[in-house]
C-alpha cells in the first residue's frame, strides 16, 4: 500500500481491452489492477488471476451453521431441559431439519457476505481511489505501477499504441482509508499538480 | 475475447439504441431529479396509511387483543391471513433473482433489482402480524433461545411455529445481503456521477468504497451465484414451513400433505402478480418501457399462468381427497367452505385464482399493458381469499358445534392490514426514488448479446452454419487461451 505513481489507461469497448490486457502481459508489465462497469466474462483469465475461492469458505461457514443448530438443540432438549410434547422422543432429529437447514443457509449467506466484504477490502466509510470517474459507468480503466523498471515515458507510450482512449499518469494511493467522498485528501489536490 | 450471440428467436431484452453510458444515463437521472408530483401524492397517501396503522396497532396493544374479532374458534383471523398473504408475494424476488439465476434466463436481469426490493419490503409487513398477534408484544423475545433467569427455559424447537421464526427471519437477512451486495456498484456508480455534495457523501457510504478491480468483480459473481444456490432451497423452505403451521396441526382443512407444495405455487403466483402490479406503473412513471419490456411481462404472465393451474388442480384435490378420505370432519370441511356462510370467500378464490389466469393462454392478452395490470390485481384479491378460506373457513366451525361462530373483522383489524400497505408503498416510493429500479451493471453486462441495436448487428452470424459457427467460437476461445498464455 502507500502512495505510487500510476500510468492509467482507459477503454471504451472490451474488445480493444483484451488485447491490450494480453499485449501489456506479453511485454513484462506487471498490471496493478483493471476497473470495470461490470462483471466482465474473461478478464479474470486474461490477467491470470486465480480463481475466487469465496465458495470453500461459505461451505465451512455452513457446516459451522449446521453443526450450531444440532449441537444446540440436542443439548437443550437431552440434556439441558428435556420436556415431553406427547411422549414423542427427545432426541427428535427429523423435527430439527427445518431449523438446522435454515441456520446452515444462515450461517454460510452472513459469513460469505462478510468475508467478501474483508477480501474486497470494502465497509460504509471506506475510501479509495478512483482512478478514472466514468469507470463504473461506461470506460474499462486499467491501472500499472510505475517505479524503476516501468519508467513512466514507456508505458505511457506503450499504452497508447493499445488503442487506449486516454493515458495519463496518477499519483495515488493504492489501499483504502477512512474518508469522506466529498472530501479531498491532501495528497489527492498535490496528484492533480 | 467471446463472441457474443444469442439467437434471432429471442426478443430483445433492452429496446432501442443503447450504449453503456445510455443505459447509466436512463436509469440513474430519475435518482438524479426531483420526483414528479405523483410521486409526492403516492408517498403522502401511503405515510397516511401508515399512521392509520400505526393508530389501529397501537390500540389493540393498548387494550388488549380483545379489540380484534378473532374468537373462540377462529383465533387466527385477518391477522394470518394477512401474514401468509404477505410473506406469499415475498417469494417472487428471491425466486426471480436466484431460482432464474440458476436457470440462466436473461429476462430475469431487467426486473430482479425492484422484485428484490419488493420481496424485502413484504417480508418485513409479513413480520409485524404475527408479533402484534402476541398480544403482550413486550414479551415477544420469548421466541428467541437466549438464556434467561425462567430455568432456562428454552422455545419449543419441534414446534412449526418456531420454525417459522427461523425460516423468515432467514429469509429476510439472505434476501437483503442478496440485494444489497448487488447495489454496490450501481451506488459507486451513482457516486462517481454525483455533482452535489450530499449525493457524493451519502452514496459513498452506501457503496462501502466499491470500484469495480477485477478481482472484485470475480469474487461478486462467486457470491451470487452460491447465494443463489442457497436461496433456491430457501425461498422453497419458507412457504413450506409456512404451511407447517397448518398442515401439521388435525383440523379438518389443515390436516393435509398436499400444503407444502401447493402453499409454494400460490406464493410464487401472487408474488408474480405483485412484481407485475409494480412494474407496470414504475416502468411508466419513470420511463424505463425499454428495459421492463412487453417481453419481460409476458414472461411473468406465463408464470403466473403456469403457477395459477398449479394451485388450481391443488384445489380440486384436497376436493377429491376429502371426498376419498370418507373422513366426515374433512367432508363436512369442504362442504361448508363450498355452500356454508362463507361461500363468497370460496368462490371469489375460485375464480380469481383459476378461472380468470386461464386468460393468459391467449399471447394477446399476455402482451396486452392495462389487462396484464388488472390481472395482477384480481390474482391478489384471489389469493386473499385463498388464505381467508383456508384460515376462517376451517375453523369457525369446530369440533362442538356449541362454540360454532361467524367472524368478522372489526375496525384496529381492517386498520392493521391497511397500515402494512402504507410500510409497503413508504418503502417502494423511497426506493424508486432513490435506488436503482433496475441493476444498472447487469444490464450493460447483457447489453451486447440482447440489447436491440446489438442484436441487429448479428445478421451474420445468425446466417451462419452450425459448423461455421464452432469454428468461429473456437477461434474466439483460442483467442483467450492466447492471453493466458502469453504470460
Amino acid at each position: 500500500m502507500g502512495i505510487k505513481k500510476f500510468a492509467v489507461a482507459a477503454y471504451d469497448d472490451e474488445a480493444v481491452l483484451f488485447p491490450a490486457v494480453k499485449k501489456v502481459r506479453r511485454n513484462g508489465y506487471k498490471i496493478h489492477d483493471v476497473y470495470t462497469p461490470f462483471a466482465v466474462h474473461g478478464l479474470d483469465e486474461a490477467m491470470g488471476l486465480k480463481e475466487s475461492d469465496l465458495h470453500i469458505a461459505g461451505f465451512i461457514y455452513g457446516l459451522c451453521g449446521t453443526s450450531t443448530a444440532v449441537g444446540f438443540i440436542s443439548w437443550i432438549f437431552t440434556s439441558d431441559w428435556p420436556i415431553n410434547y406427547g411422549g414423542k422422543p427427545h432426541f427428535a432429529l427429523p423435527a430439527w431439519i427445518p431449523i438446522t437447514f435454515e441456520l446452515t443457509v444462515l450461517f454460510a449467506a452472513v459469513g460469505m457476505t462478510l468475508t467478501f466484504c474483508y477480501l474486497n477490502q470494502i465497509m460504509p466509510g471506506v475510501k479509495k481511489h478512483v482512478f478514472h470517474p466514468r469507470q463504473s459507468d461506461d470506460l474499462f480503466v486499467m491501472a500499472i505501477e510505475i517505479n524503476a523498471h516501468t519508467p513512466e515515458a514507456e508505458v505511457t507510450a506503450f499504452l497508447r499504441e493499445t488503442g487506449a482512449k486516454e493515458v495519463n499518469v496518477q499519483v495515488a494511493e493504492s489501499g483504502w482509508w477512512y474518508g469522506r467522498w466529498d472530501k479531498k485528501e491532501p495528497y489527492e489536490l498535490l496528484a492533480t499538480v | 475475447m467471446h463472441i457474443k450471440y444469442e439467437s434471432f428467436v429471442r426478443e430483445p431484452l433492452v429496446d432501442g439504441n443503447k450504449t453503456y453510458h445510455q443505459v447509466s444515463e436512463d436509469i440513474i437521472r430519475p435518482i438524479e431529479g426531483k420526483p414528479g408530483r405523483m410521486w409526492y401524492v403516492g408517498f403522502f397517501f401511503s405515510i397516511i396509511l401508515l399512521c392509520f396503522g400505526i393508530f389501529s396497532v397501537s390500540w389493540a396493544v393498548y387494550w388488549g387483543l380483545g379489540t380484534w374479532g378473532v374468537n373462540r374458534t377462529v383465533g387466527w383471523g385477518w391477522d394470518i391471513t394477512n401474514f401468509v398473504w404477505w410473506i406469499g408475494i415475498g417469494h417472487a424476488g428471491t425466486l426471480i433473482s436466484a431460482i432464474l439465476l440458476l436457470f440462466r434466463q436473461g429476462w430475469r436481469t431487467g426486473v430482479n433489482r425492484a422484485a428484490e426490493a419488493m420481496t424485502i419490503f413484504a417480508v418485513m409487513c409479513a413480520g409485524q402480524f404475527p408479533i402484534w398477534h402476541m398480544g403482550r408484544v413486550w414479551d415477544g423475545f420469548w421466541v428467541l433461545p437466549l438464556p434467561n433467569s425462567r430455568g432456562p427455559l428454552w422455545p419449543n424447537f419441534d414446534s412449526p411455529l418456531l420454525w417459522d421464526v427461523f425460516a423468515i427471519s432467514t429469509y429476510f437477512t439472505v434476501s437483503l445481503l442478496f440485494w444489497y451486495s448487488g447495489l454496490l456498484p450501481d451506488f459507486a456508480l451513482i457516486r462517481d456521477r454525483a455533482k452535489t455534495k450530499l449525493r457524493k457523501m451519502l452514496y459513498g457510504i452506501a457503496s462501502f468504497g466499491w470500484t469495480g478491480h477485477a478481482k472484485s468483480w470475480q469474487r461478486m459473481e462467486m457470491l451470487a451465484l452460491v447465494l443463489a444456490g442457497l436461496s433456491t432451497p430457501l425461498v422453497l423452505s419458507v412457504h413450506t414451513i409456512v404451511s407447517f403451521d397448518f398442515a401439521t396441526s388435525v383440523i379438518p382443512g389443515w390436516h393435509t400433505t398436499i400444503f407444502p407444495p401447493y402453499f409454494v405455487a400460490g406464493a410464487v403466483f401472487s408474488g408474480f402478480a405483485m412484481v407485475n402490479t409494480l412494474l407496470v406503473l414504475t416502468r411508466k412513471i419513470l420511463h424505463l418501457e425499454e428495459y421492463i419490456t412487453i417481453g419481460h411481462l409476458e414472461a411473468m404472465n406465463k408464470i403466473i399462468v403456469l403457477t395459477g393451474s398449479i394451485v388450481g388442480v391443488a384445489y380440486l384435490t384436497e376436493l377429491f381427497i376429502s371426498w376419498y378420505s370418507q373422513s366426515w370432519g374433512e367432508m363436512a370441511a369442504f362442504q361448508w367452505r363450498i355452500m356454508g356462510p362463507y361461500w363468497w370467500s370460496y368462490w371469489a378464490m375460485m375464480t380469481c385464482n383459476v378461472v380468470s389466469p386461464q386468460l393468459f393462454w391467449f399471447k394477446k392478452l399476455r402482451r396486452n399493458v392495462p389487462f396484464t395490470f388488472v390481472m395482477s390485481i384480481v390474482v391478489n384479491i384471489g389469493m386473499w381469499f385463498e388464505r381467508f378460506v383456508i384460515i376462517v373457513t376451517s375453523t369457525y366451525r369446530d369440533w362442538v358445534p356449541g362454540s360454532w361462530a361467524y367472524y368478522s373483522p372489526t375496525w384496529p383489524e381492517v386498520g392493521f392490514y391497511l397500515g402494512t400497505f402504507g410500510l409497503f408503498f413508504t418503502c417502494y416510493f423511497l426506493f424508486a426514488k432513490y435506488f436503482p429500479v433496475i441493476a444498472v451493471a447487469e444490464i450493460k453486462f447483457i447489453l451486447k448479446t440482447s440489447g436491440d441495436n446489438y442484436k441487429r448487428g448479428h445478421e451474420k452470424i445468425d446466417a451462419m452454419t452450425p459448423e461455421e459457427l464452432t469454428h468461429a467460437i473456437h477461434e474466439s476461445h483460442e483467442d483467450a487461451h492466447d492471453a493466458v498464455l502469453a504470460h
